[in-house]
């Protein structure tokens, strides 16, 4: 049972980083601001979800979980409504999205 | 063990937000960039608490990712108003 447990947190815990490596390197090489907010989605729902989860299978039945559950409620919550305040802000502020088709979009697709 | 991959990652993870914080070209993407940062941060915490027994440290990433939220709002809203409300709403542009 016990090995069992840290079996699912090493995977949770390295399927989570993964992701968040993932989203890092995205937000590094994405072309726009835009682009950049799907490594920035990455990290913030599967990354941080994963690697709490698997905090959470080694946390047990306690308090400590309950913890765990409020900081991933609050991620999820936040997260996507700050990304979002981005988005507008820039949109607003008169930052355009790369489309495919215009002279400066990538050319495929 | 397991702890340490994770803080190893977060971390990298970290590094390759502060590069982008760094570069750039827009205040937009500096935004972005610290909102992931934050949520690294919160992260991290959690994974040290976990690394050194100390559960405890739980409440400080739980009161860091409201405090990040709030912060990357305030930074938001002073970023595209060139001000925090005071005067009134629909002046964009006064950072030119």
């Amino acid at each position: 049972m016990d090995l069992a447990l840290d079996i699912l947190s090493w995977i949770c815990l390295v399927t989570g980083s993964i992701f968040a490596i993932i989203g890092g390197i995205g937000l590094l090489r994405l072309p726009d601001v835009f682009a950049r907010m799907h490594g920035g989605g990455i990290t913030d729902t599967l990354g941080a979800g994963l690697i709490l989860i698997g905090l959470m299978f080694q946390a047990g039945l306690s308090l400590i979980t309950v913890k765990l559950l409020m900081v991933l409620l609050f991620l999820l919550v936040t997260s996507p409504t700050a990304t979002h305040a981005v988005a507008r802000s820039a949109l607003s502020h008169g930052v355009r999205p790369r489309v495919a088709g215009e002279e400066d979009g990538p050319s495929s697709l | 063990m397991m702890y340490a991959v994770a803080l190893v990652a977060i971390m990298i993870t970290m590094g390759l937000a502060l590069t982008r914080a760094a570069l750039g070209p827009t205040v937009f993407d500096r935004i972005l960039a610290l909102n992931m940062f934050g949520t690294k941060t919160v992260l991290l915490i959690a994974a040290i608490g976990f690394l050194t027994g100390r559960p405890d440290f739980l409440d400080l990433a739980l009161v860091y990712a409201l405090i990040n939220f709030i912060g990357v709002i305030a930074v938001l809203r002073f970023a595209q108003h060139g001000h925090f409300g005071e005067i009134d709403d629909d002046d964009k542009g006064t950072d030119s």
